[in-house]
């Protein structure tokens, strides 16, 4: 092994792809920078109910991984931060980052005090939006690291005294300002990630309007044991149990008009969604609306056993239209491609199935890195050290994220001991 | 070493309001006799921590005992190097934050948590790592197909000596089959050249990669870093030591010959996509049955595949490939009329461009079922089909060609079932949950456990976990590609690279004797005391890395380099003789001995609960963050495995007046959570000797639970710990109280 004096690497993204490109990286020897954007680790996958086909918890996996990183001192990472500048070449890279106050120090405990001191509510970005938190708040049960947040918006109120004054261990510091610093590294690995197509550009689904048609990121919090409804999926405009449910695949994937591609892994989502409501509900009733069911390898297993369930329907067609109807129900309504019939039917919730669009084709990263018309970043060679990993590079699962992020691993082990 | 214990009891996050914490630091002095026992008001900050390193300073504490919140927290701020021994006592998220405060029973349970941890804490040595000699850091990769080759060539340029082995005459194993590639690059519509001479004289180019052709891997034995392999080249016999393996030996494609109702082998012109590979390979694009210009086919998929009668899984890749196809024949003769029937067509990602791509040429893509294929009297084909769209039987003109998208089998799915030696007649035999291992002659390993990786369902050595997708049941060696899983040539160039960054991994923690996942980093290995083994082959069997052969004579040798640390050999064993520097059954039993059970008059009944350290104990916290109340009874031991769990403990914990027994593990069974494989599934299995335990104390069964709990099970924590404890009190206390 060459023996190289700065073995650094940069990973931007703590979420699945890169806390895994992360602690593969540092247990093969390298230093390694983390840089989050949001105030804890994890990603969108801490924000998900269960993974498919296993039905198993994200946080079980979280742990463990949270634990590779406490127990590695070759670790450091930095959240509410994000990448302002990058020059330099592969192997001696200059990075540029800007980290946004906490208003909490490391003094936190977590004890608990400021919250109870709060009044103010903010929306629940852990939850979509779905529900509130306080304006000091802990970003979610398992959040690594375990430390509040204040929200900005109290800043310069008499409240925010308030909950300065209710922390025994002088951990608010509402004087924090945005700091930034410089990090030198070999290489960088690009793991931002994706975000969920926008569903209210899909004007006929009546997604903003209609409070019963939700995305299939929200269904993945109603369900969760810590979500905003504690696990109970309901109808959101009664708040009753929402026992007959629709999931609409390809809600903007497949569609010229929308996103082209497909994204890989809303089949399997929506078969697992469906579990959720069979689960909670004796009674329930599913109707999956889909173009093909894309379950590649063996991910055909679970779809057969949720076919199996006498109580899901699946109509071959793309939902045209989704509208409230004067019963307080939601109406999908298709052209069943198979027996040629439109079809008209009322549930309780419909979920749409929507797609991945990679943050770096909304968020651009502040350096050029090849991308293709959707966003998705290419493969690069070794004249670029900025390599990307999951699902800025593909729509994929968190199996293969974590398989690319590895592979990205390597490859950014390379441009360290290539210096 | 010798021992100074310090004792550092916090009394911030609530500790000190809810407890008297005076009483807590006489347990520390009077009954354990500490040589330092201090208390703050809130240890995690500066001023506690300084505390605490000027007594490790000027007094020389060695030995620190954390009396304060979880051990999942405040991690680093505790970290006093490593040489120093820190024992978390979890009086936080476990005691005031799920207990009614300035409680008796409250502080009775914050008191025993201290006897715990002090306990465990005069049990534990700092674990020296084990450290091999003759150590090789080379990666064996054993298949030179697509994966194979990248897995070397991604090696060798991060600096690693890779030994490529490829039975074949010639690298590039199936891309020597194939004329193209599917589309990888914008704005992905054609299909790619492979280019495979200019990435075998690559690989072949690289000073770090060592290439045997024409050669197969006889044997293996050892451990990672010291793996000796014996690698068969003709007559010739070479040997190498190397540190870590991909295997790599790919897929075949299935057999058309069982596809008999689709044509094959009926009719010379139903061929399979891989002889159309060969066909435009060749530049023959011909009927097999004529050697006439093919003007029209019609391709099936899933032949094979998504078929309980053949393959039950989707083979992932054959939509792509036919699409692929589709776009030939279309090159060749535009006017080539092409039928597609399909199932689902699984274009994901990307692919789906190409797919949209082709629909606007005039290609006919049918979702149906082939229900015949019949000679129209020309030597045409005609096939029926039932067309799911329209509902109606639909007959195709007659066409040139038919084309079966077969499928894919790994390598690993032939051969017999290995049968691992059993134990003689006559001797007890627990059920332990057998392994799939087919003789399929790719590594024969000489491991006790059988000769290559344990396979998941339908022959593939794929990882059960969605987070750890290279987490094999062998340490060291990493299944990457088609072998492991069915995929396409993207994934499995990603999928290379990523064994081969596990391999590096694995030799640089074996090469400082430390573990590798999920235990990373982990120096502690087991000792096995050998003099009082009665060969009773408990360890070598539920090892479930097969980390442990043994002799002749049935005595264990283990391996440690690859070894998980789970500790499931320490449960294991009747005779008690497998130890870890930090973890032992010593050291448990200890932590049982000190729990204080009052009489039985006083009504205050004891459980002990062993916990899972990666999903039950978390999820025990997570009850405590929400403040979720359950009965002080409780007194938690945090298990490296719930697998790791001695019977003995369980007598011990009885004989002693505690009541009950719950265990918290992780589900098992085909979805298995627990992250050594099988741990808590072998902890069920003991369940039987358990009973015979509860048989001999004249005990109820009852008295001992098990419990599958997962890490966000929190909310459902305290019902089970209360109905557990109502369960107990409806039996009455244990009769051995007192004793």
């Amino acid at each position: 092994m060459t023996e190289a004096t700065n073995r650094s690497i940069l990973v931007v993204g703590g979420g699945m792809s890169g806390l895994s490109a992360a602690v593969e990286a540092a247990e093969a020897g390298c230093h390694v920078y983390i840089v989050e954007k949001e105030p804890y680790l994890g990603g969108r996958v801490a924000r998900m109910n269960k993974y498919f086909p296993k039905l198993c918890p994200p946080y079980c996996g979280l742990e463990i991984n949270f634990r590779r990183i406490k127990t590695n001192p070759l670790i450091r990472f930095f959240t509410l931060s994000e990448v302002v500048a990058i020059s330099g070449e592969p192997g001696n890279y200059t990075v540029r980052v800007r980290e946004n106050p906490r208003y909490v120090n490391e003094k936190c405990t977590a004890c608990g005090k400021c919250e109870e001191a709060a009044t103010t509510t903010i929306s629940n970005p852990f939850n979509y939006g779905i529900d509130t938190v306080k304006a000091i708040y802990l970003p979610n049960d398992f959040a690594f690291p375990f430390r509040y947040v204040l929200d900005p918006s109290v800043i310069g109120t008499e409240e925010a005294e308030k909950i300065k004054s209710a922390c025994p261990y002088g951990a608010i510091d509402l004087d924090m300002q945005p700091r930034e610093f410089e990090l030198v590294v070999s290489a960088i690995i690009w793991a931002t990630g994706w975000q969920p197509y926008d569903a209210e550009k899909i004007l006929y689904y009546g997604f903003g309007k209609n409070p019963d048609v939700i995305t299939n990121v929200m269904m993945e919090r109603y369900a969760s044991p810590d979500g905003p409804t504690a696990g109970q999926i309901i109808q959101p405009s009664t708040g009753q149990p929402a026992k007959k449910v629709a999931f609409v695949q390809c809600a903007g994937s497949r569609d010229e008009n929308h996103l082209p591609y497909c994204s890989g892994v809303c089949c399997l989502a929506s078969l697992k969604q469906a579990t959720y409501v069979l689960e909670q509900y004796e009674d329930a009733q599913v109707c999956i609306y889909y173009i093909d069911i894309r379950a590649l390898g063996r991910y055909e297993d679970f779809y057969n056993r949720v076919k199996e369930d006498s109580r899901v329907s699946f109509i071959k067609g793309k939902a045209g239209e989704i509208r409230r109807t004067e019963s307080g129900k939601t109406m999908v309504q298709a052209e069943n491609q198979i027996t040629g019939e439109i079809t008209r039917e009322e549930y309780d919730l419909v979920v749409l199935a929507t797609g991945m669009v990679p943050t770096t084709a909304v968020d651009k990263p502040p350096v050029d890195i090849p991308a293709d018309e959707n966003g998705f970043l290419l493969e690069t060679n070794g004249n670029i050290g900025i390599i990307p990993a999951g699902c800025v590079k593909r729509p994929v699962d968190v199996a293969a994220c974590v398989q690319d992020a590895t592979a990205a691993a390597l490859k950014a082990l390379q441009l360290t001991a290539r210096r | 070493m010798e021992k100074k214990v310090g004792v550092y009891i916090c009394q911030g996050c609530g500790i000190g309001d809810a407890l008297d914490v005076e009483a807590l630091k006489s347990v520390a002095t009077d009954e354990f006799d500490v040589a330092v026992c201090k208390s703050h008001e809130c240890l995690c900050h500066k001023p506690g921590i300084e505390l605490i390193k000027n007594d490790i300073k000027s007094d020389g504490v060695n030995v620190v005992v954390i009396a304060a919140c979880s051990p999942r927290v405040m991690y680093d701020v505790f970290d006093f190097g490593s040489d120093k021994i820190v024992e978390r006592v979890n009086l936080r998220e476990q005691v005031v934050w799920s207990h009614p405060p300035q409680d008796e029973d409250t502080q009775m349970l914050a008191e025993d948590q201290l006897r715990m941890g002090l306990a465990k804490a005069a049990e534990v040595e700092l674990p020296e790592p084990f450290v091999a000699e003759d150590l090789s850091k080379k990666i064996l990769v054993v298949g030179g197909g697509l994966t194979g080759m990248v897995a070397a060539r991604e090696a060798a340029r991060a600096g690693y000596d890779v030994v490529l082995v490829e039975k074949e005459p010639e690298l590039g194993g199936y891309l020597r089959k194939i004329y193209k590639l599917p589309p990888a690059t914008p704005p992905y519509e054609k299909p790619e050249d492979v280019k495979l001479d200019e990435f075998v004289s690559e690989i072949t180019s690289l000073d770090k990669v060592t290439v045997y052709t024409n050669a197969t891997v006889a044997s293996i034995e050892g451990a990672p870093c010291m793996f000796d392999a014996i690698i068969v080249q003709g007559s010739k016999e070479i040997k190498e030591r190397v540190g870590a393996i991909v295997l790599a030996t790919g897929a075949v494609p299935y057999d058309a010959s069982k596809l008999e109702h689709l044509g094959f082998g009926k009719y010379s012109d139903v061929v399979t996509i891989q002889q159309v590979e060969e066909m435009f390979l060749s530049g023959e694009v011909k009927r097999p049955s004529n050697g006439q210009p093919v003007n029209s086919v019609a391709f099936i998929l899933c032949a094979g595949s998504r078929d309980p009668e053949h393959l039950p899984y989707c083979s992932s890749s054959c939509c792509v490939e036919v699409l692929k196809q589709v776009s030939y024949f279309k090159e060749n003769n535009p006017d080539c009329t092409v039928y597609v029937f399909y199932k689902d067509l699984r274009a994901t990602g990307v692919y789906e461009l190409f797919y949209k791509h082709l629909q606007k040429q005039k290609v006919f893509f049918i979702k149906g079922d082939v229900t015949g294929i019949e000679d129209d009297g020309s030597g045409n084909l005609v096939l029926t089909a039932e067309d799911n769209l329209t509902r109606s039987p639909i007959m195709t003109e007659a066409v040139d060609l038919v084309v079966l998208a077969t499928g894919m089998v790994p390598t690993t799915a032939f051969g017999e079932p290995y049968k691992a030696p059993t134990s003689e007649e006559g001797e007890e035999v627990e059920e332990v949950p057998p392994d799939t291992i087919l003789v399929s002659n790719l590594l024969n390993l000489k491991y006790r456990q059988g000769p290559e990786i344990p396979a998941l369902k339908y022959g593939f050595p794929d990882s059960n976990f969605i987070c750890f997708p290279y987490e094999s049941r062998r340490t060291g060696i990493y299944p990457a590609g088609s072998v492991r899983s069915p995929m396409d040539y993207v994934r499995a160039i990603d999928d290379a690279a990523g064994a081969a960054m596990k391999a590096i991994q694995c030799v640089e923690l074996t090469s400082q004797g430390k573990a590798v996942h999920p235990r990373a980093g982990d120096t502690s290995f087991p000792e096995f005391f050998m003099q009082r083994c009665t060969q009773c082959k408990r360890c070598t069997e539920e090892c479930p890395f097969g980390a442990i052969n043994e002799d002749e004579k049935g005595n264990p040798l283990p391996n440690p380099t690859r070894c998980r640390r789970c500790g499931v050999c320490m449960g294991a064993c009747p005779e008690r003789i497998i130890s870890f520097k930090n973890y032992s059954v010593g050291m448990i039993g200890n932590m049982i001995k000190v729990i204080n059970v009052p009489d039985e008059y006083e009504e205050k009944p004891r459980i002990l609960v062993l916990a899972c350290e990666n999903d039950a104990y978390p999820a025990l916290d997570m009850a405590g963050l929400r403040r979720l109340q359950y009965n002080p009874w409780v007194r938690v031991i945090p298990l490296r495995c719930l697998g790791s769990m001695n019977i003995i403990w369980i007598a011990d914990a009885l004989s002693k007046g505690i009541d009950g027994i719950l265990l918290l593990g992780c589900k098992y069974g085909d979805d298995y959570q627990c992250h050594f494989i099988k741990g808590s599934e072998l902890a069920n299995v003991r369940m039987s000797k358990i009973k015979e335990t509860l048989d001999r104390l004249v005990l109820e069964s009852e008295r001992v639970r098990v419990e599958e709990v997962s890490i966000t099970d929190y909310h459902k924590l305290p019902k089970i710990l209360d109905e557990f404890a109502e369960k107990l009190e409806e039996l009455g206390p244990n009769p051995y109280k007192g004793f």
